[in-house]
């Protein structure tokens, strides 16, 4: 009846998961709680959770992704803890069955739940707002996708309650991860909540390609669009075109596991190398899926706080498209060490390192929109600068991983640890901080705290350079990655130093979360009435903050890069322009149910509860039949309705666009 | 936007601004949906380029089990691209008749496209059928495994065609051709002859070269 | 310069080391190749980072909105001479690095035999859950968790995997290579003096990873013939039926020899993966499992 799932499934035995899994609950169930209370459904139903309007949906996005990274951070501390006390004779608190999920869980979580909402987060909220457009192309499914990669989340999560999570590393390898080695439902929560939260991004990918080519403000040509939807449109070319790898290899092994194939097992003809080139197939432009939209950013904000246009835009749309290409041609550098031979091992050690050329461009780029520019020391401003040193000195360790016989001497060790999280986090997660601070504004109409902002910088940067410095050591000296427990004691100095570099970072998110707390309590002190609290340059910024829904009664004329900054520079117009009604998106539940059945149908398929997963696939059918037939899915605001909406809200100084 | 909106916005432009560089503004709702439609298709032949590779590497590993020469039947392989090549044909049929919007010529040729569709996935099921029977089903060897995950997710895509066209056919026949039912026929079309072109290389790669 | 360069890293990395072991103190000539290479290529492009580290702090110094003495620019933002500059510098960089990968990957290519005048020893490699067994086909012997060899002679592996993917790795030796199921890989190194050198997997493979570690020890030749003589009178013989009680799932299991071993006992277990008898353990409902997703093996079995 119930498949798999008994009573066992729930950690009854063991104390740490039990705590953690009853602590989560108690939070979630008091935040229900107060929701019923304070009577918050209607609102939040009607305003986020059937909303398509892709600004909801961005900060939604953003939302999930902060959350989740408490969740990953946690798991971090967790690994940092136990390294640190497990040296010598000593096992640690954190026996293998466990340490060996989370670290698993530590790098789904934060590459799937954590960089890929933050990323997609951002360029949901400013692509369409950039553009000088009304949404996306395809609202709906923007709201679909982003449920679904909730969905996921919410799937990983599950397996800390109910049942547990892999315990193969984030990529999951065969044989390891095959029925024989992995008997358990881990795997499985591991595959369905990805596959799930992959057909999100999947539809993501479609969604702003559409947009970004067919969608855009009238006179806005392809090199008149702001450097961060180039770096939009790069990303989601490449999420379009390695998903589908991830979603087929993922299909293979569920079908070894689930119906006993042999594609990737040791007996019977499988080939265990074949998933790992598929994997990393996908894996290294994912990679880059994460860092382009972190580049955009970096070029919005360091163009406006050195108030001066970004250096060579051409060549910054020239290497964003080069290094959209290249990613697709590196992924063997991932495993130099499984024996494809010299001339194949060169071969893709050349074209990892020729991916340095693009990047260093931007990187030069970057320091030239500074020089002789006037530079402002905000919150954003600090991490683009903090990143630009940092991700120079993990992109040197790429280039020194990228040869093959260094490689084989570093490679899996804590030195490859040490150098993706300098470049990711010292890229992305700085990135997705940079715009954070950058676009809170426009979002909720309010700046944020700059001192906090500060303070939470430079735990950050300093908690990173302390954790993450010794691990580059060690790697030399000959330690391995995911040890549950160290076998030299001599290793002892630096992994406390590493240890105390992750309570430096945990400083950082308590700064964060202090931040939201009393620029909240204070935001009428930093109210951003005219829309465009930095001086902007491009459209955004020629919106009121918040945007209304319909983004611009009139959609503007563009002429020139950077648009907003040249209608500044004309002077605004003070006539009011003659509106025309506009159609919105209606609200959709679409999304949200389909989420649900996902999670039932992927909670069913990884219990072997097969009838429920009969009941999921076919509600889900069922919604396509009932979300593809209705036609009415606009509604109109009427032109007296937004002359009234504009004239509320205008302020002098106002652009009235 | 409505279409009209959108139209008039896009004439408003000066025509040096949208002289083949971009710059016309937003498109319309049914060019729109189109190219999303298409991205769509290139994604899921990626996918599928994912499953061929596959079938590449393991196609030797018969794991001393019966091979593509002991299991293919080129007859029924050949039958089978008529029917979905002549489909594709119909299918065309079928979208010029809706494009004039003549609807009962374009249930006609939705009927038939059906029809052929579905002796397609007939044939195939009784294929599979057969080869589990004889004890070469999925789990018999690596080749299997991708042969039965290769060309049965070409299948289970065509049987979902056919049900969308059923689907589809139901909104004709309530709705008549309106410009949001025609948009969905055409991405309809789209897929299924999609479908069709990854037939070609399914039984290129997969029966002729197999069996030769 | 790039020599002296290097020296200095190196001498900087180990003092930072505190002590030199793994990958900062190479002990053949594989590994010293390696950390050469490292150093080598860090140079290369230190020689760009660090200006452009420094430019970059210095340019957010000078160019702050409150210095009075900085010039300042904000129509122009295109140069067509810094944009050459910026193309150039990563593309040299990045050319001279190629021709470092081009002779450096077939240069110390694992499958590549060591020069030596000596006669190299064969070693096959079998990563089992969770410890590393090692024969010696030429001289008869087995032994586990711990890697005998002769100080200045090349050793041939030949490595597979009886379970899960593993990394057979001893740093202060050079190259890693996997071990993989049903799969041979190759590799060749070599250990100038006498000395033990730490080895482990690196590609983790389950609970018992962490204690997946062994002890190569590089002996003098002489010493090594007595080891061999030694080892052939003492333990067990390492046969087909011995092998499967060894290949069980165990961790932290202490070094110990065979006395024999089976002839091509290696071949035998390459092929004993392939066709399917090396799973873990099955549960009971996993075995039905197995048995209904898999009716044409139950029928072979």
């Amino acid at each position: 009846m119930l498949g798999k799932l008994t009573w066992a499934a729930i950690p009854f035995n063991e104390p740490l998961p039990l705590l953690s899994a009853v602590v989560i609950l108690i939070v979630i169930f008091a935040l229900l709680a107060l929701i019923t209370i304070k009577g918050w459904w209607p609102y939040l139903w009607n305003e986020w959770v059937t909303s398509v309007d892709h600004k909801r949906i961005g900060v939604m996005y953003m939302l999930l992704g902060l959350v989740m990274m408490l969740r990953g951070f946690s798991d971090a501390i967790m690994m940092r803890t136990q390294q640190a006390i497990a040296i010598g004779p000593s096992q640690g608190y954190l026996p293998p069955e466990h340490y060996d999920q989370v670290f698993s869980a530590h790098g789904v979580i934060m590459i799937f739940f954590v960089a890929m909402p933050l990323v997609i987060g951002l360029m949901n909220f400013v692509v369409p707002l950039q553009l000088g457009v009304r949404d996306v192309a395809f609202p709906t499914l923007n709201s679909v996708s982003f449920w679904l990669t909730a969905s996921g989340a919410l799937l990983v999560n599950a397996s800390l309650v109910i049942g547990n999570f892999a315990r193969t590393t984030w990529w999951n390898y065969p044989p390891l991860s095959e029925l024989a080695f992995s008997p358990g439902v881990g795997v499985d929560y591991y595959l369905w909540s990805v596959q799930i939260s992959g057909i999100g991004t999947l539809l993501t990918g479609i969604n702003f390609v559409a947009t970004i080519l067919k969608l855009r403000a009238p006179g806005m040509t392809y090199f008149r669009m702001p450097v961060f939807c180039w770096t939009a449109l790069a990303t989601n070319m490449m999420i379009v075109a390695v998903f589908p790898i991830l979603t087929a290899t993922f299909m293979m092994l569920l079908l070894d596991r689930y119906l006993g194939m042999h594609f990737f097992t040791n007996d019977a003809g499988g080939n265990q190398m074949m998933y790992v080139n598929l994997f990393w197939a996908w894996g290294h432009p994912e990679v880059y899926i994460l860092i382009l939209p972190a580049f955009g950013v970096y070029s919005e904000v360091v163009a406006t706080f050195s108030g001066k246009g970004l250096f060579s835009y051409r060549s910054m749309v020239l290497a964003t498209l080069g290094i959209c290409v290249l990613s697709t041609m590196v992924w063997l550098h991932h495993f130099f060490t499984m024996g494809a031979g010299a001339d194949v091992n060169a071969f893709f050690g050349m074209m990892s390192s020729i991916i340095a050329v693009p990047t260093g461009v931007k990187i030069f780029n970057w320091l030239f929109t500074m020089y002789r520019g006037r530079i402002v020391f905000t919150t954003p401003m600090l991490y683009s600068i903090g990143f630009m040193v940092t991700f120079v000195i993990g992109g040197l360790t790429g280039v020194l991983l990228a040869v093959p016989p260094v490689d084989f001497v570093l490679h899996n060790s804590a030195f490859l640890v040490a150098h993706f999280h300098n470049v990711i986090i010292g890229g992305v997660v700085f990135g997705a901080f940079a715009g954070y601070n950058y676009w809170f504004p426009k979002v909720f109409g309010f700046t944020l705290d700059e001192r906090w902002g500060k303070a939470g910088f430079w735990c950050w940067l300093v908690g990173f350079w302390l954790a993450f410095t010794p691990l580059y050591v060690l790697g030399l000296m000959g330690m391995t990655r995911r040890l549950q427990h160290i076998p030299d004691p001599s290793w002892r100095p630096w992994l406390l130093v590493a240890e105390f570099g992750a309570i430096v970072i945990f400083c950082g998110i308590l700064c964060q979360i202090a931040q939201l707390y009393v620029s909240i309590r204070t935001r009428e002190q930093r109210r951003d009435v005219t829309g465009d609290p930095w001086n902007g340059r491009t459209l955004e910024w020629a919106t009121s903050s918040p945007p209304p829904a319909y983004n611009f009664a009139v959609l503007p004329k563009v002429e020139t890069i950077d648009a907003f900054w040249e209608m500044k520079r004309r002077g605004l117009s003070t006539a009011e322009p003659a509106y025309e009604a506009i159609e919105v998106p209606r609200n959709s539940a679409t999304g949200f149910v389909t989420a649900f059945f996902a999670v039932a149908t992927g909670f069913a398929l990884i219990w072997h509860i097969w009838w429920m997963a009969m009941v999921g696939v076919l509600a889900a059918a069922l919604i396509m039949l009932v979300s593809g037939w209705s036609d009415e899915r606009e509604r109109e605001i009427t032109a007296t309705e937004i002359a009234q909406l504009e004239r509320n809200r205008l302020v002098p100084g106002q652009p009235a666009e | 936007m409505t279409t009209e909106t959108l139209d008039r916005i896009a004439t408003a432009v000066p025509t040096e601004l949208a002289r083949g560089r971009g710059g016309g503004g937003p498109a319309s709702k049914r060019v729109v949906v189109a190219y999303g439609f298409w991205i769509f298709i290139l994604s899921d032949i990626i996918m599928f380029s994912a499953l061929f590779a596959a079938y590449a590497v393991l196609a030797g590993n018969t794991a001393g089990g019966p091979t593509g020469r002991e299991l293919f039947n080129l007859h029924k392989v050949f039958i089978e691209t008529l029917c979905l090549l002549l489909s594709s044909y119909t299918c065309g049929l079928g979208a010029l008749s809706a494009e004039r919007r003549q609807p009962a010529r374009f249930l006609f040729f939705a009927a038939l496209t059906f029809v052929l569709g579905a002796a397609f996935v007939v044939i195939e099921a009784t294929e599979f059928a057969g080869m589990v029977e004889q004890g070469a089903g999925p789990t018999r060897s690596a080749f299997l495994s991708s042969f039965f995950t290769l060309v049965g997710t070409h299948g289970a895509h065509v049987t979902c065609g056919l049900l969308w066209l059923v689907y589809l056919t139901a909104q004709v026949m309530v709705k008549g051709l309106t410009a949001p039912v025609l948009r969905r026929l055409l991405c309809w079309s789209l897929f299924w002859h999609a479908l069709d072109i990854v037939w070609i290389g399914v039984m290129t790669l997969v029966y002729l070269m197999g069996v030769g | 310069m790039r020599c002296r360069g290097s020296a200095v890293l190196s001498v900087g990395v180990a003092a930072l080391g505190g002590c030199s072991e793994g990958v900062l103190d190479p002990q053949g000539p594989i590994a010293s190749a390696e950390w050469l290479l490292l150093l080598n290529a860090t140079a290369i492009m230190l020689v760009v980072v660090v200006p452009v580290i420094i430019a970059i702090l210095a340019f957010a110094w000078w160019y702050r909105a409150s210095n009075p003495r900085a010039s300042r620019m904000t129509d122009e933002n295109y140069e067509g001479r810094i944009e050459f500059v910026t193309w150039s510098i990563p593309a040299l960089i990045v050319i001279l690095l190629s021709g470092v990968i081009w002779i450096g990957s077939h240069q110390l290519d694992p499958r590549a035999p060591i020069a030596s005048k000596a006669e190299p020893l064969r070693v096959e490699v079998v990563a089992l859950d969770w410890k590393w067994l090692f024969i010696y086909p030429d001289q008869g012997l087995a032994a586990v968790n711990e890697l005998v060899i002769p100080a200045g002679k090349p050793v041939q592996f030949e490595l597979t995997s009886a379970t899960v993917m593993n990394s057979f790795f001893i740093p202060q030796l050079g190259s890693q290579i996997y071990a993989m199921g049903g799969m041979v890989t190759r590799l060749n190194l070599l250990a100038d003096r006498p000395g033990e050198y730490p080895g482990f997997s690196a590609m983790f493979s389950g609970d018992g990873f962490a204690d997946m570690r062994f002890i190569a020890k590089a002996v003098p030749a002489t010493e090594f013939s007595t080891w061999v003589n030694e080892a052939h009178g003492v333990g067990q013989a390492l046969d087909l039926s011995s092998y499967s009680a060894l290949a069980k799932p165990s961790k932290a299991v202490p070094p110990t020899t065979f006395r024999s071993v089976a002839p091509n006992l290696f071949e035998r277990i390459v092929d004993l993966t392939m066709s399917g008898s090396e799973a873990r353990t099955l549960s009971g409902s996993e075995k039905v499992g197995a048995a209904i997703c898999r009716p044409e093996q139950q029928a072979r079995d």
